[in-house]
């Protein structure tokens, strides 16, 4: 039997806001545990909380961000629960009246092989606003409890059942992160907490209308464990289903060693959280001008710049997508060119050695010495011919280390592009007097033996020859012997 | 006849993790469904045309603006605070 496979993905997203949701305690990652919080984050009796005005605009902001429609009329509920991670035992979140809903974002899926690419709309049900719980450590024995993160406050975007595949899911998260980065309201750092994601997932005969059973995924600390969560627990369904059981509507966890997912606990239904509306809050009404207002305050989106990227700059598609991605080698990008660099090379450069140095570094831009000014001065240089495109490779590991510019460094370390002919001559004619076996070799038909001899002539200029014009005058010369 | 059946009394017992003896169960069945009987007696009254509402208050849109304001102390929030270690509070393990 064939199975399909249906995907929801629950994303929280923690908004950066100076203080809490509901309290006026200091909203930031990385504090002494247990300093951020205030009697309301404690849950003292007889505290009232007071929603935080920033919060609606940057929820109001990531809603419109995600083509979706605002609730005007709306309002905050208590879901009931017992944990410690939580003193009041209940979260303020929202229930049945979410302030953004029927959204969604358009996914681009790559070839893959012989399976061709392509674009799917993925609907988005709702997005709503709550408060975050406090952190747990689990020791030995007992737990230990942090409310730093209480109060916190987060947006939860649920998808609709439309992703079908491990991939899929992945390409939406990326969107949606990416959205949400570049509309301002969250760091979306998956390590730091800012961004996290649980995965429903169910799977069906082919043509069955039906969804199957689903199970909740947790524990995906990163966007390939969202994948190989996914990719392990649709084999899994099909496994059970096959050998005649059945699908349990339960938590499962994902195991970073082993790849698998494991039975946390069996979900406590929707109404076992008890919802009612929260007494302590009131309404909120949203109006037409308020609405507005956030509207014009969304700056450039990533399709759109991706589009500008492609019909202004000329990059191709594939460049303008693996830009756009991050918003930060994208504003990056922008300002490189804005400085006067070329966009193809500038495009080239971040893509290829700014981002293998990042990878290997474990670094982000804003760590080194680099800037859009510098890069500019360099990206000129090999422009107009100045230096060639090995030599700026030594320019680039001077720029992103010390930082400095371009000019200065090409000056001072004498790096500047050999491109007179008869000092490139002088090179390659000592070289071939000296080398009279590859010279032999490649008048006997070895055409291999030219490579020998061009790295002997770059290796004499430094580096620093034109490598054209080297080329040309290696050829003329090796002929005339 | 008591509307809240025992069953229901140490469901909801646990949900909050209350540890409830059988007697006990039986008693809270018995006095929740009087509570609940008690509130019944609104249903009498002829609601047709009121909108449903969870406040009284004709309030709307309560706001502060986003400043933060530094944290209590740590030996203030630790005032109520049985066990710590570290600046955190000790609990018993959370077994799921």
């Amino acid at each position: 039997m064939n199975f399909e496979t249906v995907i929801g993905l629950e994303i929280h997203v923690e908004l950066k806001t100076n203080s809490k949701i509901f309290s006026a305690s200091p909203n930031h990652f990385g504090a002494e545990p247990n300093t951020n919080t205030s009697v309301i984050d404690l849950g003292y009796p007889g505290v009232l909380p007071v929603l935080n005005k920033q919060v609606v605009d940057y929820a109001i902001r990531a809603s419109l961000a995600l083509n979706m429609e605002i609730e005007q009329e709306t309002k905050f509920d208590r879901k009931n629960y017992f944990y410690p991670d939580n003193p009041k035992a209940y979260q303020i979140s929202q229930f049945d009246k979410p302030i953004g809903k029927n959204g969604w974002v358009e996914i681009e899926i790559p070839a893959k092989g012989d399976t061709p690419g392509y674009k799917k709309k993925i609907g988005i049900t709702r997005l709503h606003m709550e408060e975050d719980a406090g952190k747990l450590t689990h020791a030995d024995g007992y737990s230990l409890v942090d409310l730093n993160r209480q109060g916190t406050p987060l947006v939860e975007i649920v998808s609709e059942p439309d992703i079908r595949t491990p991939d899929e899911a992945y390409a939406y998260l990326e969107k949606v992160k990416s959205i949400i980065q570049y509309s301002g309201v969250s760091d979306v750092r998956m390590e730091e907490g800012s961004l996290r994601c649980d995965a429903n997932i169910s799977i069906r005969p082919y043509g069955q209308e039906e969804f199957g059973t689903k199970t909740e995924l947790k524990n995906l600390n990163s966007f390939n464990f969202v994948r190989r969560g996914l990719e392990h627990e649709e084999v899994r369904q099909e496994e059970v289903l096959m050998s005649g059981g059945i699908i349990e509507q339960e938590t499962r966890r994902f195991d970073e060693k082993t790849g698998k997912t494991i039975l946390m606990r069996v979900k406590e239904g929707t109404d076992d959280y008890r919802y009612f509306p929260e007494p302590d809050l009131v309404r909120l009404s949203i109006s037409d001008e308020w609405v507005e207002r956030i509207r014009q305050s969304i700056p450039e989106l990533p399709d759109a710049r991706k589009a500008r990227y492609v019909s202004e700059l000329g990059l191709t598609d594939y460049d303008a997508n693996v830009l756009v991605v991050n918003k930060e080698i994208s504003d990056f990008f922008d300002a490189t060119v804005t400085a006067g660099a070329d966009a193809k090379l500038t495009a080239n450069w971040l893509m290829g050695d700014v981002s293998a140095y990042l990878n290997s570094e474990q670094k982000e831009l804003k760590d080194t010495a680099l800037t859009p000014e510098n890069l500019a001065g360099m990206v000129k240089l090999i422009t107009d011919g100045t230096i060639s495109s090995k030599i700026a490779k030594k320019v680039f590991t001077e720029l992103v280390t010390n930082g400095g510019d371009a000019a200065k460094i090409v000056k001072e370390k004498g790096l500047v592009q050999i491109s007179d002919p008869e000092v490139i001559r002088g090179f390659v004619t000592t070289v071939l007097d000296n080398d009279a076996k590859s010279v032999a070799d490649f008048l006997g038909g070895n055409e291999r033996a030219i490579k020998a001899l061009l790295g002997q002539i770059m290796k004499a200029s430094k580096g620093q020859a034109n490598p054209q014009l080297t080329n040309q005058i290696l050829m003329e010369e090796i002929n005339k012997r | 006849m008591a509307k809240i059946s025992k069953e229901e009394v140490k469901h909801v017992a646990h949900l909050a993790r209350l540890a409830i003896t059988e007697e006990e169960a039986e008693k809270f069945a018995e006095q929740l469904g009087k509570i609940t009987d008690f509130a019944e007696q609104l249903n009498e009254l002829d609601t047709t045309n009121v909108e449903p509402t969870s406040h009284v208050l004709p309030l709307v849109n309560v706001l502060r603006e986003d400043v933060a304001k530094e944290g209590l102390p740590l030996e203030k929030v630790m005032l109520n605070v049985k066990e710590q270690e570290e600046g955190q509070i000790k609990v018993p393990s959370i077994m799921e």
